[in-house]
């Protein structure tokens, strides 16, 4: 709301403002707290990791290139697991496909479930009614175990453990949507917007969404990293990713009982997925800051 | 305090619908479900006989929308009816679901609220004192253990604990195999390990939340003035920001019980403990019906009333929401 | 180390007194020294007492304590091993030997058994068993209303009858000169009747142990029958069968001292388990083995050429090292165990070979192939990440296997027998005649490979009848090459079973036969 000056500048001289901006942004970034620095470094580096996969592995992801458990060397940095394939390939591609499908699945949940609450806010009445207690309904069931059905009826691919995370995922984030944005859609600005005739995409994208958008990303931090330990949790009862894929969750699964005699590779996978939700964290906790409107 | 009432009885009411609509849905996606009782209790040594007679002996021969309404009739006067597997140790040749069902939703019952008793207050003192302290390094401290907590998948939490606290440090129980008969004491101990786990996997989020919820409010104009007059920041949390963030916190709070109650079942596993997750998967993988019913039904009503619970919390602190235009 | 193994050996009376003490000299000890330990430990005598308590890697809410359901060790451990008897037993030799039964006799060219029952058998609560339980409790697998696992399994039986209190006749359809094999099944222990009708749900046994209490899924206590038919058996005064399904958490039991028995130690850490002083572990090849049979009635595996290309193109050594880690023997796609009797080893080996599978798979007219294999853990444990395996060697061959992880859940309802090829797991039959007929006879219900040759079903037959040892043993050998080089089943590994105990607890020669000692542990062990 304070930026309205700028925002009625931006429709006279984008080119100006798209300067501005950039340059509020670089100015935010060097005002940043150092965990936020750290949070960024890290998780740029992740991304990089994640497109770059294939040059930067020693070795593919699921070719059989030494003997099994083959302690750290020079040959492989963080040594093999137990069918021979080299442990820091594995890492590397996992962190493709983990981030990849963690992404594409939280995404999906918070376009479905935000779609949803904007709308049920919006519309009120009945509709508000009817998916509120569709929701109540979904979230009764208890999440993991439906989600272990589901999936065994419908197959463990990729495709369905994303499409049925998401959907199971998509209702906590339709019940938050709902929430803040109910305090929001009171507003006078909101009631000014309505009595103009505005379009509803418009009153939901351009009155609602910006000023619900924090708590929103604070949650999509965390429900980020929970898609890991949900995958986690599915292949510890028996349905996860479809081999020979190497994704953290598993990976965390398939070494969990070395750790009993000191051996820390599976702490590589957990650290890794432990890592990026500190990192994701630590940015979201600067941005909820900044938006806060709190000067300290 | 009429309007609470009045809220209380309304969501009741559409609790029990919820719960009706819950068992639809279970009972349909069961049928969806390939394979039936007999053919996973005989596993690869089924022959289409035995499981035609298993299937005579149980009425799963009968149409689906059938079983479901005999079930439903039967619950509707509280008769949970009869698992699909033979008898137990509990005599005759029938398991009652209620029977079966009762010991389990005790032990998670405990289970659970030992760790709430520990989780909950927990959660709440170091999101006070992180919002007091907020930016410091305890704030950062707080925040990284708590977050590296929850983000390690929970049995690699209960490995680690075993391996140090169990099997390094001969201090606790490796396995929390209680039964009826164990002693309370030993209950207890039993579940040390367990409980230790689930505060470790819940206390970030309900810490985060009272930690956010504060903060969100240290802007606004009432705290602003609060501050201008000079009182001291711990008053300020304490007295002037916590009563009014009380909503979004008996929310997360409220989240993380029934999660205690509906999401323990890799706990359990873990540790052998004889909690009604585990019944339910066992009962999901064996086809069981009328106990995995049971068993959604009551996280279905735990998952209701928490809300419930939480709703009237969010409804007491706020008279903005107690009196609704 | 050495010495440790030597000390088990002799409490084995696997070495000599002369071979220890030679052994112990090279270590240092004194020829007296040597003398006294010998003699501590190769007289291990069993002793009585002592509460023991046992994890199995299995157990279900839903167990029953029907033996006709007994489904894995969560209730084939207590409620047949330590609670009841069969007719016979399958000795720690693998031969077979009477339990409940003094003598077993062929009649009538192996059509018709005669079983004479032990004098002064009885049950827990005090009843004698007789002839009539014995008929009561095989007729209940028998009938029409039968949810028996074993109905299958005595189709063959056309006929029981009593004669006298203490004598049963069989009468077959077919000569069976493997009979009391199939008496030693766990799903026929013999059980109380009334009117010739037996109370499956009842936990009145004839066993080692009487009934306590029992939590499906959790735990049964069975306490010591003071008036079991074998003397100063069993040992323990009281057990507890505990499941714990997690690997993890099982082995951290075994170490804390919470648990003094486990099955399926996890193969993943076991080297570093023998590290420890106070555990030891034992190892036998089971006649358990692993397979990925296709349906050879569906192409491409109707070609009996793709199927020895994707037999050479499998590298079982590599497996058995890395999926097993050595504990496990690599198969030859003959599905009898090397210590059954009359098993062979048909040549030519499926050893790794690419240029032999590309070889074949031109012989099939084929330059390279794709096909799917669908793996699940239930098929067998590690079936997926042998698949992995399999599916890198395969390459090489110009094979291209895609590998389906299927759910655990109604795996065995949905892919096998459905899917052209899966993974699927035996447990191993005591008798060729019996793992053949079950498995890879035409028109057996668990033909898992549809596998129909007309030679090999009529040598089955004749071999089943045969009482001339070295005739028998020659259809038998062809019977395995037939299955070796037209059948439709990998047999990836012959699984060891490897469990691991405390050193307080001692034991004899370990049976092959099933797990946990034949399932027998509960009577068969002591507290040293």
């Amino acid at each position: 709301m304070t930026a309205t000056p700028t925002s009625q500048l931006a429709e006279r001289a984008p080119t100006i403002v798209r300067a501005s901006a950039g340059q509020r942004a670089w100015r935010a970034l060097m005002k940043a707290p150092p965990t936020a620095w750290f949070g960024l470094v890290v998780v740029t580096a992740y991304i990089l990791i994640a497109v770059l996969a294939p040059a930067i592995a020693p070795y593919p992801e699921t070719e059989l290139v030494g003997n099994a458990y083959e302690e750290w060397s020079e040959v492989f940095p963080l040594g093999t697991d137990q069918l021979g394939r080299d442990m820091l390939s594995r890492l590397i591609y996992g962190a493709r496909n983990t981030i990849g499908i963690a992404f594409v699945t939280t995404a999906l949940s918070f376009v479905l479930g935000g779609l949803l609450g904007l709308l049920a806010v919006v519309l009120g009445g009945w509709i508000d009614q009817v998916l509120g207690r569709a929701i109540d309904v979904l979230m009764a069931i208890p999440q993991l175990i439906f989600a272990l059905v589901l999936l065994s009826i419908l197959g463990a691919s990729v495709v369905n453990l994303i499409l049925i995370i998401a959907v199971l995922d998509s209702t906590r984030v339709f019940r938050l949507t709902r929430a803040v944005a109910m305090n929001v859609v009171v507003l006078d600005f909101v009631e000014a917007a309505r009595l103009q005739g505005e379009k509803l995409g418009w009153i939901m994208t351009r009155e609602i969404l910006p000023n619900i958008l924090p708590p929103l990303v604070a949650e999509f931090g965390l429900r980020f990293c929970f898609v890991f330990l949900t995958i986690s949790a599915l292949s510890f009862l028996g349905l996860g990713i479809q081999p020979p894929t190497a994704d953290w969750g598993s990976m965390v699964r398939e070494n969990a009982t070395l750790i009993n005699y000191g051996d820390i590779t599976p702490l590589l996978a957990a650290g890794a997925i432990a890592l990026l939700t500190v990192s994701i964290n630590f940015i979201v906790d600067w941005f909820l800051h900044k938006t806060s409107g709190l000067k300290e | 305090m009429n309007a609470i009432l009045v809220t209380v009885l309304k969501r009741l009411g559409l609790g029990v619908i919820t719960l009706f609509v819950v068992s639809i849905i279970i009972s349909f996606v069961f049928e969806l479900l390939p394979g039936d009782f007999a053919k996973a209790i005989l596993g690869q040594s089924a022959t289409p006989e035995t499981v035609a007679a298993f299937q005579r002996e149980k009425g799963l021969d009968r149409p689906p929308v059938e079983r479901y309404l005999k079930w439903i009739g039967g619950v509707v006067v509280g008769d949970f009816g009869e698992s699909y597997s033979g008898a137990g140790s509990l005599g005759g040749s029938k398991r009652p679901v209620a029977k079966l069902i009762a010991p389990r939703l005790s032990n998670t019952l405990f289970l659970a609220a030992t760790a709430a008793i520990v989780a909950v207050p927990l959660a709440l003192v170091l999101g006070l004192l992180a919002a007091l302290y907020r930016n410091s390094l305890f704030d950062r401290v707080v925040n990284v253990v708590t977050l590296t907590s929850i983000s390690t998948p929970e049995f690699f939490v209960a490995y680690i604990l075993m391996l140090f606290l169990a099997v390094k440090l001969p201090w606790f129980y490796a396995l929390a195999n209680v039964s009826s008969d164990t002693p309370f004491l030993e209950h207890l101990a039993r579940i040390a390990l367990p409980v230790l786990t689930l505060v470790l996997v819940t206390v970030a989020q309900m810490m985060r939340m009272t930690r956010a919820a504060i903060i969100n409010l240290l802007a606004s104009p009432y705290i602003e003035m609060a501050r201008l007059k000079g009182v001291p920041p711990r008053r300020i949390i304490v007295h002037h920001a916590l009563p009014n963030a009380w909503a979004p916190i008996a929310n997360v709070i409220a989240l993380n019980l029934a999660y205690l109650v509906v999401g323990v079942v890799i706990v359990e596993v873990v540790f052998t403990y004889p909690g009604i997750g585990q019944l339910m998967v066992d009962a999901v993988s064996k086809r069981d019906m009328p106990v995995v019913q049971g068993c959604a039904l009551i996280f279905a009503a735990t998952y209701i009333l928490l809300n419930l619970v939480a709703d009237i919390v969010a409804i007491v602190t706020n008279p903005r929401l107690l009196h609704p235009r | 180390m050495e010495l440790e193994k030597m000390k088990h050996l002799a409490t084995k009376g696997k070495v000599s007194r002369r071979e220890f003490i030679q052994f112990a000299v090279t270590t240092g000890m004194t020829i007296a020294a040597a003398q006294t330990m010998f003699s501590k430990v190769a007289k291990a005598e069993p002793k009585r007492g002592g509460f023991a308590r046992i994890g199995v890697a299995h157990g279900s809410t839903s167990d029953t304590m029907d033996p006709g359901n007994y489904l894995d060790t969560g209730t084939q451990v207590p409620f047949w091993g330590a609670m009841s008897n069969s007719l016979t037993e399958v000795d720690a030799k693998g031969n077979v030997v009477g339990d409940l039964a003094e003598s077993m006799e062929p009649a009538d060219d192996g059509k018709s058994w005669v079983f004479k029952l032990r004098k002064g058998l009885t049950f827990h609560d005090g009843k004698d068993v007789t002839s009539e339980d014995v008929v009561a409790s095989f007729r209940y697998h028998m009938g029409a209303d039968s949810k028996s696992a074993a109905k299958s399994l005595l189709e063959a039986v056309a006929d029981i009858k009593t004669d006298g209190k203490e004598t049963v006749i069989f009468n077959l359809s077919g000569g069976n000169a493997d009979f009391p094999y199939i008496a030693s099944d766990y799903h026929i222990p013999i059980m109380p009747s009334k009117d010739g009708v037996v109370d499956a749900n009842g936990t009145v046994r004839s066993g080692a142990f009487t009934f306590e209490k029992w939590e499906p899924g959790v735990s049964a206590k069975l306490k010591r029958n003071p008036n079991y038919h074998k003397s100063g058996m069993p040992y323990f005064d009281e057990i507890e069968v505990v499941s714990v399904a997690d690997n993890a958490a099982r082995m951290n039991a075994l170490i804390t001292g919470e648990l003094h028995w486990i099955g399926r130690a996890d193969l993943k850490t076991l080297n570093l388990l023998e590290k420890n002083p106070d555990i030891q572990i034992t190892e036998v090849t089971g006649y358990g083995h692993y397979v990925y049979p296709m349906l050879t009635t569906v192409a491409p595996f109707d070609n009996v050429h793709v199927r020895q290309a994707l037999k050479y193109a499998m590298n079982r050594e590599d497996i058995a090292k890395k999926v097993f880690f050595g504990h496990a023997a690599p198969g030859n796609d003959n599905p009898i165990a090397p210590g059954i009797k009359f098993a062979t080893n048909p040549e030519p080996i499926y050893a790794y070979d690419p240029d032999k599978a590309k070889f074949h798979l031109g012989k099939a007219g084929l330059t390279s192939l794709k096909v799917d294999l669908s793996v699940a853990d239930t098929g067998f444990t590690g079936a997926v990440e042998a698949g992995v395996l399999y599916q890198e060697h395969a390459k090489a061959a110009g094979i291209d296997i895609n590998l389906i992880r299927e759910p655990n859940d109604g795996y065995w309802d949905n892919v096998w027998l459905k899917k052209g090829w899966c993974a699927s797991y035996w447990s191993g039959r005591p008798t060729i005649d019996w793992m053949m007929t079950t498995v890879y006879a035409a028109g057996a219900a668990w033909n898992e490979t549809a596998w129909s040759n007309a030679r090999f079903n009529e040598l089955l037959v004749a071999a089943r009848g045969e009482l001339d040892e070295a005739k028998r043993a020659g259809m038998y050998a062809e019977i395995q090459q037939l299955v070796h080089d037209d059948g439709g089943v990998v047999v990836v590994v012959f699984n060891n079973y490897v469990e691991a105990h405390s050193k307080k607890l001692a034991h004899g020669d370990v049976a092959p036969n099933w797990e946990a000692d034949g399932l027998k542990l509960a009577e068969r062990w002591w507290f040293a």
